[in-house]
């Protein structure tokens, strides 16, 4: 009983630190002047995003956070930047003039979800020991139920890839 | 731990990842701001896969994931094709198709 409220106790706080370093780098992908270190700060969100994946259970999700997003769409990103840039450094103009119809369109949608959530899920805990945690129902569940739509995601990418290339050729 | 501490999260996220869309007309930072959209709704469904005690929610946390890097290298492409055709990505100067 104390070991499981020990425990309760140290996700909580771990929580609470990757919650607060997940706001404070979203916050700042948004604001900042230099396009390379808004790359770097979303790095710092999609990694609080894995460790939250690991505290709800979802340790397959987490590493395929990683490596998809951390480890490559980083890194597509940072050649974005990269090939439609003179310079690297500060700027001035990545701004529209609509910032302050950003602010209030960003915090309508805060309030109202946030209320929403607090009025429909109130107290609701989650489940302290989880019944599924293994990677085998994942994967059961993509290639039992989920076949077409794995199949359908195949081409989705192949595709996505095929397209990049035609896009991005040179002629 | 509450459900809504994560359901919370994901709601902030969301809302700034909607600032930046609005906000921002660098293409390279929406593309960006959309990132932080799609991550709000995969933590959603995990949390409410492990409320549920349902793995679905995982397997669809998977399928977003993959979309997103299909959605980001398209996207990065159109981007560098506007860039190769106008020096500039500002995406409120792309008026052509106005009526």
């Amino acid at each position: 009983m104390l070991l499981a409220a020990q425990q309760n106790v140290a996700q909580h706080i771990a929580f609470g630190i990757i919650a607060a370093g997940m706001i404070i780098g979203a916050l700042r992908v948004v604001t900042t002047n230099n396009v390379v270190h808004a790359a770097l700060w979303l790095v710092v969100v999609l990694g609080g995003a894995a460790a939250l994946y690991l505290l709800l259970a979802a340790e397959f999700v987490a590493v395929t956070q990683i490596l998809v997003y951390i480890g490559a769409v980083t890194v597509l990103f940072l050649f974005g930047t990269m090939l439609t840039r003179a310079r690297i450094g500060r700027e001035s103009d990545l701004n529209t003039p609509l910032r302050g119809i950003g602010v209030l369109v960003g915090l309508a949608i805060a309030g109202v979800t946030t209320y929403v959530l607090i009025d429909a899920f109130g107290d609701d805990q989650l489940p302290k020991d989880p019944l599924i945690s293994s990677t085998q129902q994942v994967s059961d569940a993509i290639f039992g139920p989920y076949l077409l739509p794995f199949w359908a995601l195949s081409f989705v990418l192949l595709a996505a890839v095929i397209g990049a290339i035609v896009l991005a050729r040179k002629d | 731990m509450l459900i809504n501490e994560f359901l919370l999260l994901g709601a902030a996220l969301f809302a700034i990842g909607v600032y930046g869309v609005v906000a921002r007309r660098n293409g390279v930072l929406v593309l960006m701001s959309i990132e932080l959209i799609l991550n709000s709704v995969n933590i959603n469904l995990l949390a409410f896969s492990l409320r549920n005690n349902n793995v679905n929610g995982q397997a669809f946390a998977l399928f977003i994931i993959a979309v997103a890097a299909a959605e980001v290298g398209v996207g990065l492409a159109i981007v560098l094709l506007i860039y190769r055709n106008k020096r500039n990505i500002a995406l409120d100067e792309l008026s052509e198709m106005k009526g």
